[in-house]
């Protein structure tokens, strides 16, 4: 039962759901307390010890369930329990002598088979599996190479003999046998395929993962969209949990005197309990202008998710998209989904050619209001203006009136000032310039940005 | 077998937690039973109204124990919810020491005899009669054990959470100048969270997670025939019919089973043997807490009563 839950960890593992050692210990403990012979009672003890969230807890269900079902053969879940190979090995024997008088020179399996002993050769397939390391199999093309593992540890080269002996002397047998051969072919690869599915995905996931953060955002199949908008969340996710600690800090040293006193009260003013002065640190309050036309949109597309699922972190956001023009979309950022959100912009400003010139003429008009001390303000676009004005003047405003001016560029820096790029122009007013191609670039990008208010 | 007698205890539980009023899904049975033998606490989760606190009650009223329950709130520290130095008397203390200290000294006439016989004094200043028990450190002194319920956790500060860390995975708290004080009996203990905020994985990993969410209609027919035992059979049918309704509708905040407790008490006084459309029209502020919610509400209120209807007909 242990190795069968060491293998379920595993499972789940790769399914998404953390789990420590020490939650292992717990469900093990749990395990030991419910046992396994009622399915559902076992379920609800690893589902209460090992899943801590909503998410978690509908994948354990789902990889639970894919886990407990065997292809082809039904057995109960406590049926593995005999995968120490000792209760095989008897079973297997039991068999072995009941059929032995029958046809002494056929192979165990062969005799299985025939005999139709469902509970003997799922002990051998379980078996089988183990001595053939199934839990290692990580990528899709490993597949055939496992299957023929196991099969080679079933013993399907005596099997095969077996069968060739048969064709002369029996050959109803050996038809037998040949169809049962295919049918046991089918279930191993059923479970590799299964095996596969529960122990590859961790890997799976992590390579694609790791491709996806490095490529470029804006050059993504649409198939992979929907895996970045996942991918984004999951930096939006850890970018909260490392900048959404607490933003009190004491002063040591500068005693608050009212607090003391209020709070010392009880004690006729004796200052028993000291009070701290605090002080309050700044949450980042950003204004992100971003450029929504056709070579840059996609980009923008994840920078604002990202910017806008910080909630935790940070405390104001107004976003303003332009490409010939500027609006601000903060609103309606806050009240769709993110699809449609980007769906309606795009709709109201997109895919034009940009002229920076006149956004930010728009931007300087409507909302420099917006701007304060505190304010760091990000511009994402590539800076190709269409060799219109590009009023570098306003920009210069922008930064003086704002803590930081930070400007991502999704082209690589070898593009900058080529062309109709203004990049290099830009960049001087700028506190900030860096390139924004990739995930890891736009992680990086607004790690460093909220830090600077820590 | 183990097996089978784990499964009549998970039952049994389920019976305890029954009899004290509070109907229990299999799930919540085996959490209570898996808390009481890993002796782990649990951390409950869930939208609100669906009997989390309610849970703790019914444990320590089921076992027969004093239930301390703490609630959180943001500001919550050490000296409210684990112990406190009882300031007055340690300044009397000091006091009657300072009347005292002729005869505790008497007799030495060195500075460095007087501090030598001080030492051998004993100090009484820092030590358990001074100390104010708060919730956590009384669940720990408790001699027969308690239900500990720390309600809300996520309305506290993260520095709580880490506060409660020892006292989760060990069952004892360490005071400085005491040292540690450790539990005469563990105390069952209950964590409960709206999830306004996440928690950190720290806290997590200490506690069996249980979720409970909206019960099945058949099991918050249940829970209605026991809360409110004046409710005809077909009454009951159909309010819960129409609540499940209700829950499928995009609102602000859903129907929890202490509002259909409730309406089920409210629709008891006015008399009621059936579900009517005019009588819900005007009882629907008792399920629905947000005027918008009641407004989109209004409108399928005859269809949710219809079907509801059928429902007890058929169902």
């Amino acid at each position: 039962m242990r190795d069968t839950l060491h293998r379920f960890f595993r499972a789940a593992r790769g399914a998404g759901v953390r789990i420590s050692p020490a939650e292992s210990i717990d469900a093990m403990r749990a395990v030991a307390e419910v046992g396994p012979s009622d399915r559902g009672i076992l379920r609800d003890a690893l589902l209460l010890t090992l899943a801590k969230s909503g998410d978690e807890k509908a994948a354990l269900a789902a990889c639970f369930d894919t886990f407990f079902t065997h292809p082809d053969f039904e057995a109960p879940p406590g049926a593995n329990d005999d995968e120490t190979g000792e209760g095989g090995s008897e079973t297997e024997a039991a068999a072995g002598t009941a059929s032995a008088q029958a046809s002494t020179e056929l192979g165990s399996l062969a005799q299985m088979l025939l005999a139709q002993d469902r509970a003997a050769i799922a002990a051998a397939l379980s078996n089988a599996s183990n001595a053939a390391g199934l839990t290692d199999i990580r990528v899709f093309t490993q597949r055939g190479l496992f299957a023929s593992r196991v099969l080679e540890q079933l013993g399907i080269a005596q099997l095969r003999d077996d069968i060739d002996a048969l064709t002369i002397r029996n050959p109803a047998d050996a038809e037998r046998l040949a169809t049962a051969l295919g049918s046991l072919r089918e279930t191993v690869s059923e479970m590799v395929a299964q095996a596969l599915l529960l122990y590859g995905r961790e890997e799976k996931e992590a390579l694609r993962n790791e491709i996806l953060r490095n490529a470029p955002m804006a050059r993504l199949e649409q198939r992979q969209i929907a895996q970045m908008r996942v991918l984004i969340r999951q930096i939006a996710r850890r970018l909260r949990e490392r900048f959404s600690k607490p933003r009190k800090r004491q002063r040591r040293g500068h005693l608050d005197v009212r607090r003391t006193i209020r709070r010392n009260a009880a004690w006729g003013g004796v200052p028993f309990m000291t009070a701290w002065k605090r002080r309050h640190r700044d949450k980042p309050k950003i204004v992100a202008i971003c450029d929504v036309s056709g070579s840059v949109a996609q980009v923008s597309d994840f920078f604002l998710l990202l910017i806008h699922s910080l909630h935790e972190v940070v405390s104001d956001v107004r976003s303003f998209a332009f490409s010939g023009n500027l609006i601000e979309v903060s609103e309606v950022l806050e009240k769709n989904k993110p699809e449609e959100a980007m769906k309606q912009i795009m709709s109201s400003v997109g895919y034009g050619s940009s002229d920076y010139g006149r956004s930010f003429v728009d931007f300087e008009k409507g909302f420099m209001s917006a701007i304060t001390a505190q304010t760091t303000v990000i511009v994402l676009g590539d800076a190709r203006s269409n060799n219109l004005d590009p009023r570098a003047d306003i920009l210069r405003r922008i930064g003086e009136r704002s803590k930081r001016l930070v400007w991502l560029n999704p082209e690589g820096r070898m593009g900058w000032g080529f062309g109709d790029s203004e990049m290099p122009r830009y960049a001087t007013f700028c506190n900030v310039v860096r390139q924004c191609a990739t995930a890891q670039q736009l992680e990086r990008a607004v790690a460093d940005i909220v830090a600077t208010y820590q | 077998m183990a097996e089978n007698t784990s499964s009549a205890s998970i039952e049994a539980v389920e019976r305890s937690l029954a009899s004290a009023g509070y109907i229990a899904s299999r799930q919540i049975a085996t959490a209570v039973y898996l808390a009481e033998k890993i002796e782990k606490p649990i951390l409950v989760e869930g939208p609100a109204g669906v009997g989390k606190t309610e849970l703790a009650k019914a444990i320590a009223a089921s076992r027969g124990l004093e239930m301390i329950r703490m609630q959180c709130y943001e500001g919550l520290d050490e000296a409210k919810a684990l112990y406190e130095w009882k300031y007055a008397k340690q300044l009397l203390y000091t006091q009657i020491l300072k009347d005292k200290l002729g005869e505790v000294l008497g007799g030495a006439d060195t500075l460095d005899k007087a501090l030598e016989q001080l030492h051998d004094f004993g100090d009484v200043f820092f030590s358990k009669e001074f100390v104010e028990p708060r919730p956590l450190l009384r669940a720990l002194e408790q001699p027969m054990g308690c239900v500990l319920l720390i309600d809300e956790i996520d309305k506290s500060d993260a520095e709580f959470e880490s506060l409660l860390l020892e006292i989760l995975s060990d069952f004892q708290v360490t005071i400085p100048e005491l040292g540690t004080v450790v539990a005469i009996v563990p105390p069952t203990v209950i964590l409960t969270s709206n999830g306004e905020r996440d928690l950190g994985d720290a806290l997590k990993r200490r506690c069996l997670h249980l979720h409970i969410g909206f019960p099945e209609p058949k099991l918050e027919e249940r829970i209605v025939e026991t809360r409110v035992p004046g409710v005809s059979a077909t009454l009951r049918k159909q309010l819960v019919g129409f609540v499940n309704q209700v829950r499928t509708l995009d609102l602000k905040k859903l129907p929890s089973v202490s509002e259909t407790i409730d309406w089920a008490k409210v629709l008891v006084l006015l008399g009621a043997s059936e579900l009517g459309h005019e009588m819900v029209k005007d009882t629907l502020n008792v399920l629905l807490k947000y005027e918008g919610d009641i407004e989109a509400t209004l409108p399928q209120v005859s269809g949710f009563v219809a079907k509801s209807g059928r429902q007890g007909v058929f169902g």
